[in-house]
């Protein structure tokens, strides 16, 4: 019931926020705040709770869920309350909570007009967020992806910045239509398997191990693809990244990048290669190839941008393309290594993009050709901008670089050529990181503005993400061990494990011998 | 004593977090104090550890520390833990030491700079990285360290950021040695994969049994971790960076960009000394590469007027020569090159930061001049830097190490004559720029008149540093003068010895030849830019000496081709892509939508007399079509 | 057999007269006009049904012309109203002034 609760406690305080800053906006800020406290209180709890409630259910060969609510909702459609979580899960919920935090933190000054309408979102989105990542009832699934559309559309089409129609319509019809796709082929799979077993149900845990005719499966797995690779973003599907991120207030910018896109690499992890397992990896090579290709454009595309906040949207997508690499290598490293260039990259960007809403609160511009010269004015956000810069070029010590280097570990197992090209991805990310330091903070003066500096609240918020960042490079053990059941759990699911040599922890040697992943039957 | 291996980084890390944190509440002497102390006491300490090390050895002359553990997952298993053997005790100490001397000078050369703790925070930050660089016992913890002073050397040459050029320098530098680090990481994804562990000696070991020699997986693995070290060392073809390096403050220079930093590469390559020895191939590439490096910094340095540039081009070269010594298999040849080098090249910049101070930031030696009698002591440090450099015989540390260098050269099996003589001319160079530059900074006529003196707290280091550079040498005394070979014996626990297949009478004949060859560089030098000046003035005047100055003094004309084959290239891609090419598929998309849509729209015209009569023709048409079909 | 008229004959005068009225309707720009050219293009249709009734015998046509003529009275009504409130607020009768709903 737990879980349920973590979602309540979301809505409602989206809710009471709503209502209450009719009164007073200050309390619809501390409502949430509350909120969002109160969820990581519960978050934090189920670490406890969670040997004790696990009972005999959930999957036997996907490893134990640490905590499972499953009632029923539709039963004469099959559909379930079904929420569980796992290791996997439950980081993510707390990166959920966490970032809520942030983004909560940054819209304290920001927002000032219809204030109870804009937490009311963002509690809605956060909600969404939380559902996804807990979902285990695939129609769930897609009620809760598609609640994060809305209020999402919202925060950008109401409290956006100049351009925010047109951003809001594309990353509303980009996401939307790729949902559908993936509502057709949970549609075909809930279908297939009830035409086959008799059992007509939405659930995940009994929806593993369908068998589809190769023919039908590649396309309801396409349609999974699509839907999480617009969400990703992978290339060629980026393309409503860049404006969304631009356009959306910091807060929207903060949870886009930090959490939507983390769905995206979620669905791929928990749902399209556990329940297409043979599917997915014939289409790995393609796969791998976008992910690569996001890695180098992204990377190309962030370096052009003059507007500092698309420069740091594009990034995303070539950070992004770092999970997309990990998830279908498909191997304990590569998955641990996605799993913090998630968490890394939901930190270091979400940092980004507060800084970004700094500086943009203070000169009124984001275009980087009037900035410059910075770094007197304001040290501190120099300070701040400059760790987060190198967190995102890949510096060593911090997470962001654990996440990309485990990646490629993983993926030079399976294929060394993409880990290779994948690899130039640090020269092209130095470049784009060291470019933008370079013309915001230093050189000469340009505009004729004097900046404030970061507040103490902004100071400690950005404290507190150093410190986190810097622990998940030097320190990132408990993060990883607590994953790493899940990840076997969900690679047992998929039945695609390489059986590693037990003494070395290396591929053993007929594992190697194939190139893309060894298929046990 | 050994267990406070740790401290020693941790102490300069210790120093930067305090800075970093409350550097601004901190005034100019608590700065200094947290800056220059916590690498004082890192110096003290890895010179205890350092004398426990050697006067009691521990097992297996190795010792290593495990702090905790980093990453262990999916069968890599890594931690933080550092390794002590006979090679990083050398380094440690050459970082310590020149490192805490250089921070001393910086309290005295910076002390009138506006970000003063910000300086000294970087500093710390570099020693720290530097050192863990230096003790890392697995590959990916040295990757850390190896990153971090990459930072710290993008963020120092970039220290007085306002102005744009020192960013753009400092960008290069970055970016350059980034490319040098991708190879390396692409190394080490490839030794994880084939030896399934990061532990350096492990990694080694493993190696060492199941590959043969010259197989093309150590050859791969070698040939990355050597691009590694070309990016960070500066080696052809990524030796661009480290002149326009000088843009920085000039302690960084004589501390990152002399005496340790650009040296990691040295590091790296011994000790991984055993990768290389199976990849025969690689290692003559690394011997040919140094060699191709020294002559063409060594020529570029006749051509600079900026004395901070000489001396860059001459780290260039003098890198080259340990490449070279790592060539030909000659380990503790090369590292003795290091720590004679990371003296006297640490003294040399330290010596022409005090001069270009003295003149108010004057970096054009031609507009020096007579300073001999303004800065005495500067002046005798200098000239001690300067014969050190030129490996003047007998009295000057870089007179053993070279010799040494250019000896096993010669008697090495994979050496040979070529090597030797491109040393030799190499040498020859290096003494013809060293005391062009001593004669014109410190002789002839005054030209701008010195405005400030340094005080005791950039003297000390100065002379301290001279004093190492004048008998640092003497650890290692050749078999023609006595055999006395206490540095090369200490580091044999750690690195093997070269084969040797030359005969021990002729090295006498290289060293005689090689002690006159460095005289008579001198004698150049003093001819051209100090007995008849005019020569060297006419010479460049001459339509082909000025041509053949300017492709000198611009290096060679690599920036020219870089920016024409990467940079610009990579620039106008960028900007034609910049609204994003496959945007414009969904623009497309939305594009015909909104043109199907004004079609269509165009036909709602409002007037339902046209409604009818289309009405009308559509019903002909109708019932023209169900009549007659 | 009473008087007839050849079914032919008739449904070629309907047709006259239908084609007239959507001319009508079509060229005429007068609101007036074009409510009186649906009168004949309804009565055309009447016309037909009731020819073809007379040509089967059937009451059918007749039912059917009566149903067009309640419905044409009907339309008349509402039509008026409309070309009242087209002149109320156009101050003419001209149709295409109230093309307000063009796309």
């Amino acid at each position: 019931m737990i879980l349920a609760w973590i979602i309540i406690v979301l809505l409602a305080g989206g809710l009471a926020a709503w209502f209450l800053a009719r009164w007073d906006p200050l309390w619809a800020r501390r409502t949430c705040l509350f909120a969002l406290l109160l969820d990581l209180a519960l978050a934090v709890s189920v670490f406890w709770l969670g040997h004790i409630e696990t009972g005999a259910a959930g999957l036997p060969e996907t490893g134990a869920w640490l905590i499972e609510l499953n009632v029923p909702w539709i039963p004469q459609l099959g559909i379930g309350l079904h929420l569980a979580v796992d290791g996997l899960s439950l980081v993510l919920v707390l990166l959920t909570i966490f970032l809520g935090l942030l983004s909560l933190s940054s819209a304290w000054s920001e927002i000032t007009g219809r204030v109870g309408f804009f937490h009311f979102n963002l509690m809605w989105i956060l909600a969404g967020i939380a559902g996804v990542f807990m979902s285990l009832d695939m129609f769930l699934f897609y009620f809760f992806w598609e609640m994060m559309l809305v209020p999402m559309y919202f925060l950008i089409a109401i409290w956006g910045h100049e351009n925010r129609q047109y951003a809001s319509v594309k990353f509303f019809i980009f996401t939307q239509a790729s949902g559908l796709l993936m509502l057709l082929s949970i549609l075909g799979l809930f279908f297939i398997h009830g035409a086959n077993t008799g059992d007509y149900t939405f659930d995940y845990t009994r929806l593993l191990g369908t068998q589809v005719s190769p023919s039908i499966a590649i396309w309801l797995m396409l349609g999974f693809f699509i839907a999480f690779a617009v969400k990703l973003p992978a290339v060629p599907f980026h393309s409503w990244l860049p404006d969304a991120h631009t356009e959306a207030p910091t807060a929207g910018s903060i949870i886009l990048a930090g959490l939507l896109l983390k769905t995206g690499a979620y669905g791929f992890i928990r749902f399209l290669i556990p329940l297409f397992p043979d599917m997915a990896a014939r289409f790995a090579p393609v796969a791998m190839g976008l992910a690569v290709a996001s890695i180098i454009y992204g990377a190309v595309l962030a370096f052009a941008q003059n507007d500092l906040k698309r420069l740091i949207a594009d990034t995303s997508i070539s950070h992004m393309g770092f999970v997309l690499l990990g998830v279908y290598a498909w191997n304990g490293l590569a998955l641990e290594g996605a799993l913090m260039q998630i968490i890394s990259h939901g930190i270091s960007t979400g940092m980004l993009f507060m800084m970004v809403g700094s500086i943009q609160e203070r000169i009124h511009t984001r275009d980087m050709d009037v900035m410059g010269g910075l770094w007197p004015d304001a040290p501190r956000m120099g300070g701040v901008m400059m760790v987060f810069a190198l967190a995102s070029l890949g510096l060593p010590g911090m997470g962001n670089f654990l996440g990309e280097f485990l990646v490629l570990f993983g993926t030079y197992r399976v294929s060394s050529a993409f880990a290779v090209i994948a690899s130039l991805g640090f020269v092209l990310s130095t470049i784009y990181s060291i470019w933008m330091i370079q013309r915001t903070f230093h050189g000469e003066k340009r505009g004729g503005y004097r900046v404030r500096d970061l507040s103490s609240r902004e100071m400690a918020a950005s404290a507190v993400m150093i410190a986190a960042i810097i622990w998940l490079g030097v320190y990132p053990q408990p993060v990883m061990d607590t994953a790493s059941p899940a990840f076997n759990g969900i690679q047992g699911a998929a039945k695609m494990q390489k059986a590693p040599d037990p003494v070395s922890g290396r591929p053993s040697k007929d594992a190697r011998a194939k190139s893309i992943w060894t298929l046990t039957p | 004593m050994l267990e406070l291996l740790w401290l020693i980084p941790a102490m300069p890390f210790a120093g930067f977090l305090v800075l970093a944190t409350a550097g601004k509440k901190l005034s100019r002497t608590g700065a200094a104090v947290i800056g220059a102390g916590s690498a004082g006491v890192s110096a003290l300490i890895s010179l205890i550890v350092a004398f426990s090390f050697i006067s009691s050895p521990p097992a297996g002359n190795s010792y290593s520390q495990v702090l905790w553990e980093w990453v262990n997952t999916g069968g890599l298993s890594l931690s933080i833990s550092f390794y002590l053997d006979a090679l990083s005790v050398i380094m440690v100490l050459v970082v310590s030491v020149v490192g805490f001397l250089i921070h001393l000078y910086s309290t005295g050369f910076m002390a009138r700079d506006d970000g003063y703790s910000r300086f000294f925070s970087y500093m710390n930050l570099f020693v720290g990285s530097m050192l863990t660089l230096v003790l890392a016992g697995n590959l990916l913890l040295l990757f850390l360290g190896w990153e971090g002073v990459g930072l710290c050397s993008y963020l120092l040459i970039g220290f007085w950021y306002r102005e744009t050029q020192n960013g753009y320098a400092a960008l290069k530098a970055f970016i350059v040695t980034r490319i040098g680090d991708t190879a390396m990481a692409i190394g080490l994804f490839l030794l994880f994969y084939n030896l399934g562990t990061l532990d350096i000696q492990q990694a080694m070991g493993l190696a060492k049994a199941n590959w043969p020699v010259g197989s093309g997986i150590a050859i791969a693995a070698a040939a990355l971790l050597l691009g590694g070290a070309l990016g960070k060392s500066a080696q052809l073809p990524l030796q661009t960076w480290l002149p326009d390096a000088m843009a920085g403050p000039t302690p960084v220079s004589a501390l990152i960009h002399a005496a340790t930093m650009v040296t990691a590469g040295v590091y790296l390559i011994a000790r991984t000394h055993v990768l290389f020895t199976l990849a025969p191939p690689v290692q003559s590439a690394v011997a040919i590469i140094g060699a191709a490096t020294l002559l063409v910094a060594g020529f570029s340095a006749l051509a600079q007027h900026d004395i901070k540039r000489v001396l860059a081009y001459s780290t260039i070269s003098q890198i080259g020569y340990m490449f070279l010594a790592l060539g030909v298999g000659a380990w503790s040849a090369a590292i003795f090159h290091f720590m004679t080098h990371a003296f006297f090249k640490a003294l040399l910049f330290l010596g022409a930061g005090v001069v270009i101070q003295g003149l108010n930031e004057e970096h054009d030696m031609f507009r020096m001049g007579g300073l001999r009698k303004e800065m005495p002591a500067t002046f005798w440090s200098f000239l001690i830097g300067a014969a050190s450099l030129s490996a003047l015989p007998l009295v000057t540390a870089g007179f053993y190490s070279k010799d040494l260098v250019l000896w096993d050269v010669w008697s090495s099996r994979t050496g040979g004559n070529w090597l030797w003589a491109a040393g030799l001319l190499g040498a020859l160079l290096t003494s013809i720029y060293s005391f062009r530059m001593v004669f014109l900074t410190f002789y002839g006529e005054k030209k701008t008149p010195v405005t400030r003196t340094p005080g005791p707290v950039m003297l000390i280091p100065v002379i301290a540093l001279a004093a190492l550079s004048a008998v640092g040498g003497f650890v290692e005394i050749p078999g023609t003068m006595g055999n006395v070979p206490l540095f090369s014996g200490f580091l044999e626990t750690a690195l093997p010895k070269m084969v040797f297949s030359g005969v021990p009478e002729s090295e006498l004949i290289s060293q005689i030849i090689a002690a006159i060859l460095s005289v008579g560089g001198i004698y150049v030098a003093y001819f051209f830019w100090l007995a008849l000046p005019e020569y060297a003035r006419d010479f460049t005047k001459h339509p082909a000496g000025s041509a053949l100055h300017r492709f000198l003094f611009s290096g060679w004309g690599f920036d020219w081709l870089y920016a024409r084959l990467f940079v610009r290239p990579y620039v106008w891609a960028a900007r034609v892509n910049k609204r994003d090419v496959i945007d414009l598929f969904y623009s497309g998309i939305a594009l015909i939508n909104r043109l199907s849509h004004y079609a269509l729209s165009a036909t709602q015209t409002g007037k339902v007399r046209w409604y009818v009569m289309v009405l009308g023709f559509g019903a002909f048409i109708t019932i023209t079509i169900v009549v007659f079909t | 057999m009473i008087f007839s008229v050849p079914m032919e004959e008739g449904l070629v005068l309907a047709w006259v007269l239908f084609v007239t009225g959507l001319v009508g309707v079509i060229v005429r720009r007068d609101i007036i006009f074009i409510l009186m050219s649906i009168e004949i293009m309804l009565n055309a249709a009447g016309l037909a049904f009731v020819i073809a009734g007379a040509r089967w015998a059937q009451p059918d046509g007749q039912v059917m012309f009566i149903f067009i003529m309640a419905m044409a009275a009907a339309e008349v009504s509402v039509g008026l109203a409309l070309v009242l409130q087209l002149y109320y607020r156009r101050k003419t009768l001209d149709v295409d002034s109230a093309s307000g709903m063009k796309g």
